[in-house]
């Protein structure tokens, strides 16, 4: 299983969404993508873009000035 | 059997575009959203940056509508597509540098790009004739259509009724007796509807969707432009022209000087692309100098930025001076007196 990590430092709101949807794209169902970003934002919005769009937030925490969600890859035609 | 017909929306995350989609979806047609993001578009930039702010809750507005809405959204980086539309606008520019129609054609261009790569069959806008006093009136709505090279499959759901028949409302995919016939400014029918469709929450609109039509932040990207000596900028640009005070004391360079800790935090991410300033011997902001400057330029940014620290009163402020290359060193200046700073440098 493929795990990609973005690093998004001082892009804000949306987008370390956009990043993450180009990311997503390239992979398969079950891969992992960690966004670690510095706009709180994220917190909501990769979860809101990931509910929406059929993939799971598997952990989204704030870690110092950095802000991280890790989602895995769902079935977006579903 | 008749197939499953479907369509693009675009969605701003205001209430228009809301019901809209909503409208249409009331029809049994399929929705998608699209949000095209230019890099003008007010969301959560300013929010996630200053401290004040961060208690407020951040989101992005076009992802929340879709999901109330229960349908998907892409989010598409037109950052660098957007440009030669800003630079050189065919229909002009609004009261500052917005350049509302010829984006509004630019965005319908790309959605119909979209639906014919992707195999949608028409678009739908929040469109409401009257609305907006540049994009959205009885005029430019046709073109729009033309323009775009959407032609006819361009549906406004809210004003559709005020309009000639779309191909969408020819061919029977939507019923045009179901759709709406909206008009002027008045914001009582949308609120009416929301209601009707139970939508309590939504983001209140009125045009401060982009940066763009805000006369501060197009006076300083106008000042920018003629700095330079060109349009072009980059997303770093027009990030910067959205964070603190920003003052010309000569035309060859700008102190950008933060108002507040985010603020600070936020341009210290900047600190190899800027000499910076930072006060030591008291409290104070982080500054930015944009420009090639030479050692007394550096002198006045220094005294401009003990101006806005607490040592403002004192006859020195110490300050640490960091190049581009991470090298430092400290200097003490006597900082400026507000009459000392003429108006004309306030950007």
């Amino acid at each position: 299983m493929e795990k990609v990590i973005l690093k998004l430092h001082r892009m804000l709101c949306p987008m370390p969404v956009i990043k993450v949807q180009n990311c997503v794209k390239k992979l398969t169902i079950g891969s992992q993508v960690e966004a670690i970003c510095t706009d709180p934002g994220v917190l909501n919005d990769i979860p809101a873009w990931c509910r929406i769009n059929g993939h799971q937030v598997l952990e989204k925490r704030r870690d110092g000035d950095e802000y991280i969600v890790l989602l895995q890859v769902g079935d977006e035609q579903q | 059997m008749n197939r499953q017909r479907k369509a693009l929306s675009l969605i701003s995350g205001g209430l228009d575009s809301l019901l809209a989609t909503k409208v249409i979806q009331e029809q049994g047609i399929h929705v998608e959203g699209v949000n095209f993001f230019t890099g003008f578009c007010v969301e959560g930039h300013t929010h996630a940056i200053r401290k004040k702010d961060q208690s407020k809750e951040k989101r992005n507005n076009a992802l929340w509508v879709a999901e109330r809405l229960g349908i998907k959204l892409h989010i598409i980086d037109v950052i660098e597509e957007y440009k030669p539309v800003l630079f050189n606008p065919k229909h002009g520019y609004g009261a500052h540098l917005n350049p509302c129609l010829d984006c509004k054609i630019f965005m319908v261009q790309k959605a119909q790009e979209w639906i014919e790569e992707h195999g949608f069959d028409f678009i739908i806008t929040g469109e409401v004739i009257g609305q907006r006093p540049m994009s959205q009136r009885k005029e430019t709505m046709p073109i729009i259509s033309r323009e775009s090279g959407a032609d006819d499959l361009l549906l406004r759901p809210l004003c559709a009724q005020n309009l000639p028949e779309t191909k969408p409302e020819r061919e029977g995919w939507v019923k045009r007796d179901e759709l709406f016939g909206f008009s002027g400014r008045s914001r009582k029918p949308q609120m009416a509807l929301a209601k009707q469709f139970g939508f309590e929450d939504y983001a209140q609109p009125a045009g401060g969707c982009c940066f763009l039509t805000d006369e501060t932040y197009s006076h300083k990207l106008a000042d920018l432009w003629q700095a330079r000596g060109h349009k072009e900028y980059e997303m770093d640009d027009i990030m910067l022209l959205k964070v603190g005070r920003h003052l010309r004391p000569s035309p060859n360079y700008k102190v950008i000087i933060s108002r507040e800790l985010g603020e600070g935090n936020f341009l210290q991410g900047y600190r190899k692309q800027f000499i910076s300033l930072k006060t030591t011997s008291h409290a104070g902001p982080l500054a930015l100098i944009d420009g090639l400057v030479c050692e007394a330029d550096i002198e006045q940014a220094a005294q401009l930025v003990a101006r806005y620290s607490q040592g403002r009163a004192e006859e020195q402020v110490e300050l640490e001076v960091r190049q581009l290359s991470g090298e430092t060193r400290l200097i003490k200046v006597k900082p400026m007196l507000a009459h000392e700073i003429p108006k004309a440098w306030i950007i």
